[in-house]
C-alpha cells in the first residue's frame, strides 16, 4: 500500500467547517408557537438527527446554535442576548419564524420587531408557524453558509464573552 | 337563577344599601355602586342561597370620556345550583377595593388591572405590574395609549449593563 | 446554632421544563420551598390590545396564537362571541364539524401533554410515542384548514368551507386507532413505579382550593370537581351528544394525568358520534350581510364579488351590545367577552385564559413541596405561556 491511499490532503477550513457544520448543538430554548414545531422537528416523523442537530442542550455553555422560535417581547430581550452572550463561539442564529424574523402580525408596543435588532442572525425562516420541514431546510442553508466560512473570521479557539 | 329579574329580586332583598341596575346582556347582571362593591360580592359568595363560589372573571373596560372613565366587570359563577351572573361597578383613576381576600383568584386578575388600566385596588397583598416590565411607562389598555407603543420607530437596544 | 437563612433560586425564564417563557423564584429552606413568586409577561404581545385597533376579521388569526396548541377551540370560543352578538344561529351541520374538529384539537393537545410531561418526568419513550399519534391527529385537522396549528377554519356564520373529500375516511381511521395507542401510555405509565412516584400526592389541591383560585379544566375536574363548560352551558349542539366527565378524587398529578387519559377516551366517543350522525345541510348561516360568498361565486358574480369586497374591506359591524361566550377548551374555561359599539372594530376584547387561573394556584400547590416537585406541579396544569401572556 502505497502512501497515496492513507493520506487525505485538505484544507484546514474546509476540514473546521466541516466538522462544524455537522454537529450543531442548538440550546432548547422556545419562546411561543413556533417551538412547538421545532419540538416536532426532533420527534420520529421528520428526525433533524438526520442533519446532526438533534443535540438540544438545556445549557447555552454547551451550544452553539440558537432556535429563535416565537414572539420576542421587549420583557423577554435583555435575556435572550444574555443566553446569546454565554454560548461559546463559534455560534450561529436562526430566526424561525415571521416573529422572529420581524416581528409578524404582532406589530404592537411590547414586540421586538424582529430579533436581528439585538443579535446577529444568520437564516431567517419565513412562515407563521413555519413547518418543521422549513426548519430542516433552514439548517441546510446555515450548512452551507458555514462550509463557506474561514477560520480567521470565526478563530479555532474562543471562550465564552463579548466577541461575536 | 337564569331569569334577570329573578336574580336582581334576590340580590336588591340582600343588599339594602347599594344601587342595583339592570344592565345587558344575556347573562343576569347588575351595576353596583362602587363603594359597596365589595360588600355586594361578600354577599354573593357567601349567603347561603347565592353562593356564588368562583370567579370567573375580572377586568376593566375604559369608556373614555365618561364619567366615572371605568368599568370593572365580575363574572361570578355558582358551583351549587350552577348559575353565572355579571356584577359590574365604575371607578375613576382613584382604583376600589379588593376581592382576592374573598377569592385568591383575584390576586393575579387585579395586578393585569393595575397594569393594564393603572387602577389601584386598596388593601391588595402584592400590587405589582405582571405583563410589562417593571420600568414599563404607561398602561397599554387605556385609549390614549399608541398601539405601538411611544418609540416604535426607533431601534431597539439591550443594556445588559443596567440589568 | 446558627441562624438559618432562606435560599433563593431563580428558575426561568429559559428553562427546558416550564413550557415556555416562565420564570418562577423560589425560597428554599434546604430542599424544602417556603415561598415561590411566579413572573410572566416574557411572552406579552399586547393581544388585546392588537384587537381594538383590527376588524372582527382581522381579529380572528390573533386567536390561533393565544393557546398555540389547540388552535380550533380558540377559533371556536371568538366565533361564538361574535355570533352572540350578531344574533344568528348556526346550520346544525357546521356545529356538528365545530364538534368534531374541536373534540380532534383537544386529543392533540392532550397527547402533547402526556408528552411533554412524560419527557419532564424523565420517561422519554413517552415523548416518541405521544408525538407520533398527535402527528397523525395534525395531518386529519390539516387536510381541512391546510395548516398544521393556525386552522383558521371556524369562521363567523359557520365554516370557512365544505369538509374536504376522504376528510371522514382519514378521521375514522384515526379514531379507531387511538385507543390502542392510549393503551400503550397506560401500559407504560399508569402502574408504573417511578411515574407513581414522582406524581402521587404531589401538586396535591383541594377542590375549595381550587374553586377558590378559579380552576378550570382537567386540574378542575382532578380535584373532583364536576365542572364542564360542554355539560354546564353547552354550546354548539353539545348537549346532543352523550359523554361522561371523568373526575379525580385526590387532587394530585397523578389524577391529572388519569382525567387526561380518560377525556381523550370520552372525546373519542364524541368524534365517533359526530361521524355517525353528522347532517347534511349548509355550512354557512344565510346571513349576507355577515358571510362572505362562496369563491367560486366571486370568480363569476359580479354581485358577489361586490358583496365579497365590501365585508373584507369594510368588516362587520355587529349591533352595539356586549357578549360572552366561553368554551372547554383542553386547558379548561376559555372565554371571550365581547364589547361592541356598533362599528367594525370591537371596543374591547376581553379574553378569559384558563392558564393565566390555572398557574395563580401553582403556589398554593407546591408550598412546602421538594424542588424536583416544582416542574412536576408546573407540568401537571398544562400551561401555554401565549395564552397566559396574551
Amino acid at each position: 500500500m502505497g502512501v497515496e491511499k492513507n493520506v487525505l490532503v485538505t484544507s484546514l477550513d474546509w476540514i473546521i467547517n466541516w466538522s462544524r457544520k455537522n454537529s450543531l448543538f442548538p440550546v432548547t430554548f422556545g419562546l411561543a408557537c413556533c417551538a412547538l414545531e421545532m419540538m416536532v422537528a426532533s420527534s420520529a416523523e421528520y428526525d433533524i438527527a438526520r442533519f446532526g442537530a438533534e443535540v438540544f442542550r438545556p445549557s447555552p455553555r454547551q451550544s452553539d446554535l440558537m432556535i429563535v422560535a416565537g414572539t420576542l417581547t421587549k420583557k423577554m430581550a435583555p435575556v435572550v442576548r444574555r443566553i446569546y452572550e454565554q454560548m461559546p463561539n463559534p455560534k450561529w442564529v436562526i430566526a424561525y419564524g415571521a416573529c422572529a424574523s420581524s416581528g409578524g402580525i404582532f406589530k404592537s408596543y411590547s414586540v421586538v420587531q424582529g430579533v436581528d435588532q439585538i443579535i446577529p442572525v444568520d437564516v431567517y425562516i419565513p412562515g407563521c408557524p413555519p413547518r418543521p420541514e422549513a426548519l430542516l431546510k433552514g439548517i441546510i442553508e446555515l450548512q452551507k453558509k458555514i462550509q463557506k466560512e474561514t477560520i480567521k473570521d470565526r478563530p479555532l479557539i474562543s471562550l465564552p464573552g463579548k466577541s461575536a | 337563577m337564569s331569569d334577570n329579574s329573578e336574580f336582581l329580586k334576590i340580590l336588591s332583598g340582600k343588599l339594602s344599601g347599594a344601587k342595583i341596575v339592570p344592565t345587558p346582556p344575556g347573562e343576569p347582571s347588575a351595576m353596583v355602586e362602587k363603594d359597596s362593591i365589595h360588600e355586594a360580592l361578600d354577599h354573593l359568595k357567601y349567603d347561603r342561597d347565592l353562593s356564588f363560589n368562583m370567579l370567573v372573571d375580572l377586568f376593566a373596560v375604559d369608556y373614555m370620556g365618561e364619567e366615572p372613565r371605568f368599568e370593572i366587570v365580575y363574572i361570578l359563577r355558582s358551583t351549587k345550583h350552577n348559575g353565572r351572573i355579571v356584577v359590574k361597578t365604575r371607578t375613576g383613576d382613584e382604583g376600589l377595593d379588593t376581592v382576592s381576600d374573598l377569592w385568591p383568584a383575584a390576586n393575579f386578575l387585579e395586578r393585569e388591572i393595575y397594569d393594564m388600566f393603572g387602577l389601584p385596588f386598596a388593601n391588595h397583598p402584592d400590587l405589582r405590574r405582571i405583563y410589562t416590565p417593571d420600568d414599563f411607562v404607561g398602561h397599554p389598555l387605556r385609549k390614549e395609549f399608541p398601539l405601538e407603543g411611544e418609540d416604535f420607530d426607533k431601534p431597539f437596544v439591550v443594556d445588559l449593563e443596567k440589568e | 446554632m446558627a441562624e438559618t437563612k432562606y435560599m433563593t433560586i431563580n428558575m426561568g425564564p429559559q428553562h427546558p421544563a416550564t413550557h415556555g417563557v416562565l420564570r418562577v423564584v423560589l425560597e428554599l429552606d434546604g430542599e424544602t420551598i417556603v415561598k415561590s413568586t411566579p413572573h410572566i409577561g416574557y411572552l406579552h404581545r399586547g393581544i388585546e390590545k392588537i384587537f381594538e385597533n383590527r376588524t372582527y376579521w382581522q381579529g380572528q388569526p390573533l386567536t390561533d396564537r393565544l393557546d398555540y396548541t389547540s388552535g380550533m377551540s380558540n377559533n371556536l370560543a371568538y366565533c361564538l362571541a361574535v355570533e352572540k352578538l350578531l344574533g344568528v344561529e348556526i346550520p346544525k351541520r357546521a356545529q356538528y364539524i365545530r364538534v368534531m374538529l374541536s373534540e380532534l384539537q383537544r386529543i392533540a393537545a392532550h397527547l402533547l401533554w402526556v408528552a411533554t410531561h412524560a419527557l419532564d418526568m424523565g420517561a422519554m419513550t413517552v415523548l416518541f410515542y405521544g408525538f407520533r399519534e398527535r402527528e397523525n391527529c395534525l395531518k386529519v385537522l390539516e387536510t381541512v384548514s391546510g395548516a398544521r396549528l393556525m386552522p383558521d377554519y371556524i369562521r363567523f356564520g359557520g365554516l370557512r368551507e365544505e369538509l374536504p373529500g376522504g376528510f371522514i375516511d382519514m378521521a375514522k381511521s384515526f379514531i379507531e386507532e387511538l385507543p390502542g395507542r392510549i393503551d400503550e401510555y397506560e401500559t407504560l405509565l399508569t402502574e408504573n413505579v417511578i411515574w407513581k412516584g414522582r406524581t402521587k400526592n404531589v401538586g396535591f389541591l383541594s377542590a375549595e382550593d381550587a374553586i377558590a383560585y378559579g380552576v378550570t379544566g382537567p386540574v378542575l375536574r382532578a380535584s373532583g370537581v364536576n365542572y364542564d363548560v360542554r355539560k354546564a352551558y353547552p354550546y354548539s349542539s353539545y348537549e346532543e351528544f352523550d359523554f361522561e366527565i371523568p373526575l379525580g378524587t385526590h387532587g394530585d398529578i397523578y389524577d391529572r394525568y388519569l382525567v387526561r387519559l380518560q377525556e381523550m377516551r370520552q372525546s373519542i366517543r364524541i368524534v365517533t358520534q359526530a361521524i355517525e350522525r353528522l347532517p347534511e345541510g349548509p355550512i354557512k348561516v344565510d346571513a349576507p350581510q355577515y358571510v362572505p360568498p362562496e369563491k367560486e361565486d366571486v370568480a363569476s358574480d359580479m354581485a358577489a364579488l361586490i358583496r365579497h369586497f365590501k365585508i373584507m374591506a369594510d368588516g362587520i359591524k355587529p349591533p352595539k351590545g356586549e357578549a360572552y361566550a366561553s368554551i372547554e377548551s383542553s386547558k379548561g374555561e376559555l372565554g371571550f367577552y365581547i364589547i361592541s359599539d356598533g362599528t367594525e372594530r370591537p371596543y374591547r376584547v376581553r379574553i378569559r385564559p384558563p392558564s393565566f387561573l390555572n398557574l395563580g394556584s401553582v403556589s398554593k400547590m407546591i408550598q412546602g413541596a421538594l424542588v424536583a416537585d416544582v416542574v412536576a406541579a408546573i407540568g401537571s396544569l398544562d400551561i401555554v405561556l401565549g395564552e397566559i401572556d396574551k
